[in-house]
């Protein structure tokens, strides 16, 4: 019983150290004063992947690297950067990972045919039933 | 005849789909971050000093005609416990070693090397994360080997343990 309850009480521990004291930086939750860049900082935010959780994006994470990567977006694009710019700049040092839109090119071309493929495929298929019931 | 093909491409789908499932839940791929930037320059980066009495990081300090390993720490980061004795060893064996502190204060930083030692040379202050993304870095520790030319050569993701040793060595040779 004893044990059981020491288990459980386990389960409700957090780990002490996985994250550092320091506040966010200032832009990492904060919207930049002009709309426009804001808008466009969302927008790159939400096609960035965080690197720490890898399954969210930097706009959705509340991991401290996911921050910092916020106010990095947000700083340079008040900078007069284009979010272009900026995603190749990630890309180049995390590879295409990174980000959730794939670029097109050689090894991600299925992926981008894979629909139009099965489109025509079903239309097809279709095409022909609908001839063979006339 | 190609009726029953056509049947069956659905079960052969669902056959396939299932192989490759459980292939990959078998052998789920590496979830470490590797940099890109092995065989290409630092960027260009200026850190203040960690700690008091200490020079701060510089690209430039990476490039001054030497090989060094750059280790990324940080006094709240737990696995950088366990490498600290390794770090000591290996600057025992005669290599330099900067660092760089990823989002600390100065007196954790401090502290962190009077309870476990300090193997570095000089250690920039990383507050906000930036000079580890230019780095192509997504997480500490992690260690990079850069050559003479503040070109990097080699990247270690997660704590060098005493078995990476033999590795990190013969890759500083390799960068001389």
């Amino acid at each position: 019983m004893r044990l059981i309850a020491a288990a459980l009480l386990l389960g409700l521990a957090s780990p002490l150290l996985a994250d550092s004291s320091l506040p966010p930086s200032q832009w990492a939750d904060r919207q930049l004063p002009d709309a426009k860049q804001e808008v466009a900082a969302k927008n790159l935010m939400a096609e960035l992947r965080c690197l720490v959780c890898q399954g969210q994006s930097i706009a959705d994470s509340d991991a401290e690297l996911a921050g910092d990567m916020r106010a990095m977006v947000r700083e340079r694009i008040a900078a007069g950067e284009s979010p272009k710019e900026i995603r190749r700049w990630l890309i180049e040092r995390y590879g295409d990972w990174v980000t959730f839109a794939p670029p097109v090119k050689p090894l991600t071309w299925p992926l981008w045919a894979a629909p139009l493929f099965l489109l025509v495929v079903g239309a097809a298929l279709a095409a022909r039933r609908l001839r063979a019931r006339r | 005849m190609s009726r029953k093909v056509i049947l069956f491409a659905p079960l052969a789908m669902l056959f396939a789909f299932s192989v490759v499932a459980v292939w990959r839940l078998a052998n789920p791929p590496e979830t470490a971050i590797r940099s890109r930037l092995e065989g290409k320059a630092v960027a260009a980066f200026a850190l203040p000093a960690a700690v008091r009495g200490r020079g701060g990081l510089s690209s430039g300090d990476l490039a001054a005609g030497k090989p060094k390993l750059l280790n990324i720490f940080a006094s709240w980061c737990v696995p950088c416990l366990a490498e600290a004795p390794v770090l000591l060893d290996l600057k025992l064996r005669g290599v330099t070693i900067e660092a760089i502190a990823v989002r600390d204060r100065e007196a954790d930083v401090a502290d962190f090397l009077v309870r476990n030692g300090d193997p570095f040379d000089r250690i920039g202050s990383d507050r906000d994360s930036r000079a580890q993304m230019a780095l192509g870095s997504s997480g500490v520790p992690e260690s990079f080997v850069i050559d003479g030319q503040g070109v990097i050569r080699y990247q270690h993701v997660g704590p060098i343990e005493p078995e990476d040793v033999a590795t990190i060595l013969a890759e500083m040779e390799k960068a001389r």
